[in-house]
């Protein structure tokens, strides 16, 4: 029988996604034992009418990550979509949106201006920003479209399944390559990955007291926390208790609060408005001044609370406003 | 400039011990205020969820009242201090956000005090009419017309 085949394939990201696969060194040729690789732009020189001739379901699988920010991104994935059998958005930013997900905090003129105008290591003295169309020479040149907001994947294709992290960890992507080889997958639309919340499995939940009060943020710039103690308790901000389970602590053992890369636990409407309300109750602050006073003692709340997950939370604008 | 036209809409979370009994008040002392605030009874300002918050504005509030027993009178003690700690750290967030903190108000107001309940009413719709519709989807895509 013939391999089934597999595709990789990236959009708005870093690349720490493709590392996940990359860091497997030589385990990569168990994987190609199981698998043949069919699309992997980081690796192999597959061409876009290559991929247009696929026959529909010819690949089992493809494992999307990077959120949608072009026009190229969207023809890619629906592409992807087309032809293979299973889609799944891979990493917090195919999830969520993640870190570029941030960017829809501002606006695409802002982005532009600052890119090509305003920051302090750009000289561009003819004032050139990138166009759609562009005639050089005689030859008509083209770049995808900006689009005005950063999506994750669900938002423009329909999706299987999600495999979250920043990036997945490989037990996880291997126990849902293991699934699909075996036919044992969950319902449609599920996060292939535990549904607890991650102090469930944190070590120093024992050390949280029953009682917590935050009396004021701390910042891991600025000082250590203490390596053994709940990071709420000693007064960091960590995403824990609105994050699911299966990342393995990376964080937490690297003595960093959790940032939230897994998104949010089952039947949670969003989760850092939840978590804010819930730290805002623990505070320790008994007059409106100081409850200012502890509110301003979290520098960059939206970066903290929607680092991977604005374009997927309730702030988000409504699916059906334009793209682009 | 405000808009003549424009009657914001604004949605106001009342506590039913204090604040939403004050309301009574101020309508049955006949007390006259705008009628742009859809009040929504709720057991406690603690109950009110950042949630609940950022739902009315997303779809079409331009304003949000949140108002309960002064701190110290809370019917389940403490309530009140929550909803007191939840307020700037929301604002915080929303106005990063670039949603104007002026949009969204938190006022102690007492079960006797329907006259403060009506000039919060009268003032708050007044603010809001100077701000302008929040309209929540088109707010950061207004100077995005073109790549």
């Amino acid at each position: 029988m013939a391999k089934p085949k597999v595709a990789f394939y990236w959009c708005a990201s870093c690349g720490g996604c493709e590392e996940t696969i990359v860091d497997l060194a030589e385990d990569i040729l168990k994987v190609v034992d199981a698998v043949d690789i069919a699309l992997w732009p980081v690796a192999l020189d597959t061409k876009r009418k290559d991929v247009e001739a696929w026959v529909p379901g010819e690949v089992a699988v493809a494992f999307i990550n990077g959120a949608i920010r072009l026009s190229e991104q969207l023809e890619w994935v629906e592409l992807l979509r087309e032809k293979c059998s299973l889609v799944i958005a891979f990493g917090s930013c195919a999830h969520m949106g993640g870190v570029p997900g941030l960017a829809n905090a501002t606006n695409r003129d802002e982005i532009f201006a600052n890119k090509y105008h305003r920051s302090a290591t750009t000289e561009n003295a003819g004032g050139v920003v990138p166009q759609t169309e562009t005639a050089v020479e005689g030859y008509d040149l083209t770049l995808p479209t900006f689009w005005r907001d950063v999506k994750p994947l669900d938002q423009v294709i329909d999706v299987d399944y999600y495999l979250p992290g920043c990036p997945p960890p490989f037990d996880l992507v291997a126990a849902a390559v293991g699934a699909i080889l075996e036919g044992k997958l969950p319902e449609k639309g599920a996060v292939l990955a535990p549904e607890k919340a991650l102090c469930e499995s944190c070590e120093r939940n024992d050390t949280k007291p029953d009682e917590m009060t935050i009396t004021e943020f701390k910042r891991t710039a600025t000082s250590t926390p203490d390596p053994e103690k709940c990071f709420l308790a000693d007064g960091y901000l960590c995403m824990g208790p609105a994050t699911r389970d299966g990342c393995g602590l990376r964080c937490i053992n690297g003595n960093m609060p959790c940032r939230g890369c897994f998104g949010p636990p089952p039947d949670t409407l969003d989760p850092g408005l939840k978590l804010l309300s819930a730290i805002a109750s623990r505070g320790e602050a008994d007059s409106e001044e100081d409850a200012k006073v502890l509110a301003d003692s979290l520098v960059d709340p939206l970066g903290t609370y929607y680092r991977f997950g604005l374009p997927a939370s309730m702030l988000k604008r409504s699916a059906d406003t334009e793209r682009a | 400039m405000a808009d003549q036209q424009f009657e914001p809409k604004i949605v106001g979370f009342l506590c039913r011990w204090c604040s939403y009994t004050g309301a009574d008040l101020a309508g049955t002392s006949r007390m006259e205020y705008p009628a742009n605030m859809v009040g929504i009874k709720v057991m406690c300002s603690g109950r009110v969820d950042p949630t609940f918050v950022v739902k009315a504005l997303k779809e079409g509030a331009d304003g949000v009242l949140i108002a309960g027993c002064h701190p110290g009178d809370c019917h389940y003690s403490e309530g009140n201090y929550k909803a007191m700690r939840r307020h700037p750290m929301l604002l915080n967030l929303l106005d990063q956000f670039g949603v104007d903190p002026k949009r969204i108000r938190q006022e102690w107001i007492s079960a006797s005090e329907g006259e403060l309940f009506a000039e919060v009413v009268s003032e708050f719709t007044d603010q809001i009419r100077q701000l302008g519709p929040l309209d929540w989807n088109k707010r950061i895509e207004a100077d995005c017309e073109t790549v």
